[in-house]
Formats: C-alpha cells, sequence, structure tokens
C-alpha cells in the first residue's frame, strides 16, 4: 500500500511535448511510472517518446483510462490545465508549476473541491511512491521503497528528508511535496490524514517553513488524528520578518506564522520536532527504535 | 509588489471610489503649485514610501500656507523616511504627495487580504480607526468585522450593508459603504489585488464615506496580465542586490551577519541559514539559486555574494533534484576564477552527479573546502568565518 498513487496509476502530462514536460515524463517513464499519453492542443494524432499525444485531456481519459494527470504548463495556463483535467475526469492533479496567481488558485480549489478533485501543488516537486510511480520532478535515485511517508512545503527540503530516511535504510512508503504556495491544492492535515490510514506508513516526516498557519492547523490535527510517530521540522527560524505594509496581513494571522509558534504548536501537540535538519532521520530512528 | 499610496488613490478613482484630489510631486515649487491646482486653504502633505507608521514618523503634515508646504518638501524629498515598519536605514521619499484637506468626524478601519486558511478574500472592518489597529485585532478580536467572499459568486452588497450596520453608519452611509466595499471586491479580482487596507476610511463631517488612506500589493506572479501595475514598480523602495538578484532568476535577501550562503530551493536555503546559525555563525544572507540554475547564475550568485563586504566564508549547499551539481561546481569555479575570492569557501553537494561536483572541483586549481556531510559543511564554514 501507499498513498495517491502506485504502479498501477495511469498518468498523463498536460504541456507534454514542452522542455520541462519531456525532461520529466521522460525520467518518470524511466522510472516506471504506468505513463499513457500527454496532452498538446494541436499536436494531437503526433507521437511523443513513444505515447500517444492528444488535443484535449477528455479525448486523453476516453482514449487510455487516465486516472491521473501532472502538469507542466506554463503558469498563465496553469488554472484551465487544472479546470480542464477535472473536468475530463481526472481525480488526481499534480501541478509542479510555479507562479501560479493567488486568485487563480482560490477559484481552481473551490472548484475542485466541489467535484472531489485533488490537486497536489501547484509550485511542488510532486508525488512519488518509491519503487512504484513517480510523478514529479525529483530525483527518483534518492528514494527508497519502506515505511516513513513524507509529506513537506518545499522541494530540496523533502529530498534532505528523503535521503536520510533512505540512507538509515528505512525508505519511504510515499513523499509528498504540496508546495510552498499560499494556496495550496491539498495541505498538510489532508496528507497526514492518508498516511494514517496507510498500512505501509509506519512513521511519518513532516517538513514545514514558516508563513501562513499550515503547521498550527496540523498539529491540532495530529494531536486528535494521528497514531503514528511524528517527526517535525520547520524552516525560517532565522529568517528576517519581511518589509511589512500595513496591517492585515498581522491581523489575519493573528500573531501565528512564526517558526517559533509553529515548533511550540507541533510539541503541543506531541510532534518529536528537530532543530536542525541533519537530524531528521536520527530522531526518527530514535524515536521509532528501528 | 507594493504600490504607493498615490498610486493606490489613482487606482481607487479608476474604480469610482471616494478619495481626495491629489497630486504627487517632486519639488517644492511643484508642491505649492499642486496646492495651487488644489485649491482651498488647507492641505495633507505626505511622503510617499512603501511602509506605514508615517504619520507618526513625521511623514504626514496638515499645511496652510506656501512656506509650510516648502518647508515639509525641501525636508523630506530625497531622504529617507523611517518608521516603525521599516529598518533603521527607513525608505526613500519617491514623491511627495499634496492633497485636499478632509474634515474627519469618524475614523473607521477597512482592509482585505487572503486568508490562507479559510482560502477566501477576507474583508475586515472596524470602528477602532487609526495605527493601534493591531492592538484591537491582538486585545479585542471582536471588535474586527469581516466578510468573506465566496470564489465562485464574488462579493454581495448585503455583506456591506451587514458591517455598515455594524460600525454604526446611518442613513445614506451604509449605501456609501457597500458601494465601497463591492468596487473594492472588484478591484481586489481584477487587479490581482494580494492587499488592500485603507486605514482610516473616514465619516466627514458632511457625513459622507471617504477614503483617506488606500495601501495596495499586488500578487507579483499576476504581474504578466496587470501590465499597466506593472510600470508602477517603483525599484527605489527595494534592495538593489535584491533586484539585481531577481534578473537572474535569483531570490536574495541580505542579512546582517559574515556566511554567505548558496543554496538551491528556498526551503533548503532558509534551513541552512537556521543550520549555520545553530552552530553558532550568523548568516549574511539568503539566497536560493533555484531549481534550474545554469553555470550564469551561479556566478552571478556568488558575486552578488561578495559585493557584501561583510562576508568573511561562504557555504554553497546543492542538493541536485533537476540541477546537475558537476554544473554548479563549473559554475562556482568560472566565478571564482573571474572575480578572484579571497575568502574561504565550503561546498556540499548531494543528489544529481555530486560525486562528480566534488571531484570537478577538486580537479580544478581554486581553492575550496569540499564537505562530506550538511553538518561537517556547516561546522567548516562557521570555522572558517572565525569559529562561534
Amino acid at each position: 500500500m501507499s498513498i495517491l498513487i502506485d504502479k498501477s496509476t495511469k498518468v498523463i502530462c498536460q504541456g507534454f511535448t514542452g522542455s520541462q514536460g519531456t525532461l520529466h515524463s521522460e525520467q518518470a517513464i524511466a522510472y516506471g511510472t504506468k505513463m499513457v499519453g500527454g496532452i498538446t492542443p494541436g499536436k494531437g494524432g503526433q507521437e511523443h517518446l513513444g505515447l500517444p499525444v492528444f488535443d484535449t485531456v477528455r479525448e486523453a481519459v476516453e482514449t487510455t483510462g487516465a486516472q491521473a494527470s501532472v502538469i507542466y504548463v506554463p503558469a498563465p495556463f496553469a488554472k484551465d490545465g487544472m479546470l480542464e483535467a477535472a473536468a475530463a475526469g481526472i481525480k488526481l492533479i499534480v501541478c509542479i508549476t510555479e507562479g501560479v496567481p493567488t486568485l487563480d488558485m482560490l477559484v481552481v480549489k473551490a472548484s475542485l473541491d466541489a467535484q472531489g478533485v485533488r490537486v497536489i501543488g501547484p509550485n511542488c516537486p510532486g508525488v512519488i511512491t518509491p519503487g512504484e510511480c513517480k510523478i514529479g520532478i525529483m530525483p527518483g535515485d534518492i528514494h527508497l521503497p519502506g515505511k516513513v511517508g513524507i509529506v513537506s512545503r518545499s522541494g530540496t527540503l523533502t529530498y534532505e528528508a528523503v535521503k536520510q530516511t533512505t540512507d538509515l535504510g528505512f525508505g519511504q512508503s510515499s513523499c509528498v511535496g504540496i508546495g510552498g504556495d499560499p494556496i495550496p491544492g491539498s495541505n498538510f492535515i489532508d496528507i497526514l490524514g492518508m498516511f494514517e490510514d496507510d498500512p505501509q506508513t509506519e512513521a511519518i516526516v513532516m517538513v514545514g517553513e514558516i508563513g501562513g498557519t499550515a503547521e498550527e492547523e496540523a498539529a491540532e490535527f495530529i494531536k486528535s488524528n494521528v497514531s503514528k510517530p511524528v517527526v517535525g521540522y520547520i524552516a525560517g527560524v532565522t529568517a528576517p520578518p519581511g518589509k511589512r505594509m500595513g496591517h492585515a496581513g498581522a491581523i489575519i494571522a493573528g500573531g501565528k506564522g512564526t517558526a517559533e509558534e509553529k515548533f511550540a504548536s507541533l510539541q503541543a501537540a506531541g510532534v518529536n520536532t528537530v532543530e536542525s535538519l541533519a537530524d531528521i532521520g536520527k530522531t526518527l530512528q530514535e524515536l521509532t527504535g528501528w | 509588489m507594493n504600490l504607493h499610496e498615490y498610486q493606490a488613490k489613482q487606482l481607487f478613482a479608476e474604480y469610482g471610489l471616494p478619495v481626495s484630489q491629489g497630486i504627487a510631486v517632486d519639488t517644492a515649487d511643484e508642491a505649492v503649485a499642486a496646492a495651487k491646482e488644489i485649491g482651498g486653504d488647507k492641505w495633507v502633505i505626505k511622503a510617499q514610501v512603501h511602509a506605514g507608521g508615517r504619520g507618526k514618523a513625521g511623514g504626514v503634515k496638515l499645511v496652510s500656507s506656501d512656506d509650510e508646504i516648502r518647508e515639509f518638501t525641501n525636508r523630506l524629498a530625497g531622504t529617507n523616511l523611517v518608521t516603525f515598519q521599516t529598518d533603521e536605514k527607513g525608505q526613500p521619499v519617491s514623491k511627495i504627495y499634496v492633497e485636499a484637506c478632509t474634515d474627519i468626524e469618524r475614523e473607521l478601519y477597512l482592509g482585505a487580504v487572503i486568508d490562507r486558511s479559510t482560502r477566501r478574500v477576507t474583508f475586515m472592518a472596524s470602528t477602532e480607526g487609526g495605527v493601534e489597529i493591531e492592538k484591537v485585532a491582538e486585545e479585542t478580536p471582536e471588535k474586527i468585522l469581516r466578510a468573506t467572499i465566496d470564489p465562485m459568486t464574488g462579493a454581495s452588497p448585503y455583506q456591506g450593508r451587514d458591517i455598515a450596520f455594524q460600525l454604526g453608519l446611518k442613513g445614506r452611509q451604509v449605501n456609501q459603504f457597500a458601494n465601497v466595499f463591492m468596487k473594492l471586491a472588484r478591484l481586489f479580482d481584477e487587479c490581482d489585488i494580494a492587499l488592500i487596507e485603507i486605514n482610516p476610511l473616514v465619516v466627514t463631517t458632511n457625513g459622507d464615506i471617504h477614503c483617506l488612506d488606500a495601501k495596495l500589493s499586488i500578487d507579483s506572479n499576476a504581474l504578466y496580465r496587470q501590465k499597466p501595475i506593472g510600470e508602477m514598480r517603483d525599484h527605489s523602495q527595494e534592495d538593489e542586490r535584491e533586484n539585481q538578484a531577481s534578473e537572474f532568476n535569483l531570490n536574495y535577501v541580505a542579512l546582517e551577519g559574515n556566511i554567505g550562503c548558496m543554496v538551491n530551493g528556498a526551503g533548503l536555503a532558509m534551513g541552512t541559514m537556521d543550520l549555520v546559525k545553530l552552530h553558532g555563525g550568523q548568516p549574511a544572507n539568503f539566497l536560493d539559486v533555484g531549481g534550474g540554475a545554469n553555470k550564469e547564475a551561479v556566478s552571478e550568485a556568488f558575486k552578488i555574494i561578495l559585493s557584501d563586504e561583510g562576508v568573511k566564508a561562504v557555504l554553497i549547499n546543492i542538493f541536485g533534484g533537476i540541477v546537475r551539481c558537476d554544473i554548479i561546481a563549473e559554475g562556482i569555479i568560472g566565478a571564482v576564477k573571474e572575480v578572484g575570492v579571497s575568502v574561504p569557501v565550503v561546498v556540499r553537494f548531494e543528489g544529481n552527479n555530486a560525486a562528480r561536483g566534488v571531484k570537478t572541483l577538486a580537479e580544478s586549481d581554486v581553492d575550496i573546502i569540499a564537505a562530506t556531510s550538511l553538518t561537517d559543511a556547516v561546522e567548516q564554514v562557521v570555522k572558517a568565518a572565525g569559529g562561534a
């Protein structure tokens, strides 16, 4: 078992023939991901990387039975891409694209929630179930099939956590980069709930960063809903408070959002926090006795 | 991206929001001429900087003579204004804004932001206008009235009326307020706003609702479709090195310490700074070279880090995902040769082609300390910078 994706997940790629789509689809295929085609409007009927190209997601889904779509289209087209995938019946959208306007995500999130479609990202490395399916831009070879579920807001910090759990031989059940944008398609709580329900996942690593209140909300959730051991790390203790303009941001945050606040919330929820990102694996080992 | 008050009010005026007549100027002569054009015998004259707290810092003044206008303009134009929201250097005064004077009966607060936890544009209003609004929010949160906007339906006038009645507004003020609310909601949506703040929104002695101040922040990711607003960008309000970095898709923030950091990924860059601090060092900067860093970007990043004279050692921490460590290594060698680095440089490579990157560095004739692990790298650089 794993979460979100496994070796049977049929995946298509939006922005398939572009440079990013091509590079990462090639690597996904090499990793063993069940890629079944891609979409580039106007290039339908062609073949790319040995797979069929479609004009629309609807055609791709009808022809291939794809369940998941990974999006590499430029930011101005990401909203359209996500809405198209959802309308075509895709149930899992992984949007790698960076720089999607926040107001676009507000609409996408509201619409896709109503349709029961899950979005991971945007501005994220993607999702991987090691040894089975890789959807995104993470380097496949640092992963190892195993028992740790990793969820993170940051790409390269996810890789650090992955490497440490691989080096110690624990491996990962699934790794999810939820992305660093203000309005992510999925938040920590969504993924933590899946890891709690996944029998393969025996412990969880949660990597957060300053800004917003997602980690505080996750801490509340963990307190009452997560029984598995959780190791938590927050980046940004030394980050300077940004130049401020007005008060509205501070009012809405209500004093939350600093690294100190997030560490405190996680500790209060029984999460084992680490101050050094180099200690994630070690702490997991001490905690689980593996 | 932030706008100046005068720019925000220009947008407000385009949306039919009630703002005072005003003119932005550079010199005392222009300021006097502006006051004459506006007419009347009293004006408010305001320094234009990207920061709040201008009133308390002496950046806003009620004036009633040419001499006062000249004195204020000559004293502030071209200087830096320090407020409680700026750093100790303050922000350069870009323009002087001369505005018709408004007689105030009541001061209110009205703001709007994107609330991450509800994933809605949220309006906030309060009877307690003025600079103490954050204290109000902290001590008496019930005094902050809220309206959340459904992204599928947009704002509705009843939400504005509801707040207006709770603010104790009367008669025509209720519809005036609802109108302001609806126009702001449209502005928020159409201009990709990240933050609106009107502090204070006032009831004039004539009993009308009026926007006395205006702060606007725009979502930088949406500037591609907000061209006219993008042109309002004032680079003088931003850090010069940060601007230089952004031209190469580098994300740089200057700090006070002596250990220059070059990292790929914002999260790892913050995590690396935290580690430096944890081991007793002080990071000199945050620098994210991004996911697609190439030789040129690395070289440029190096130059930016070294342009800070406080830097005593440099830590390069790269976890190659898409980025190949050997390419980064070539960029480092090129930069070291080009700019002539005189401080110790510690490099930690991991991930994509890490071993080849370390080999490339080892075989070059540049003096670089290759670290064996993340902790080792941080310990070495803290030591090289003069110890904890």
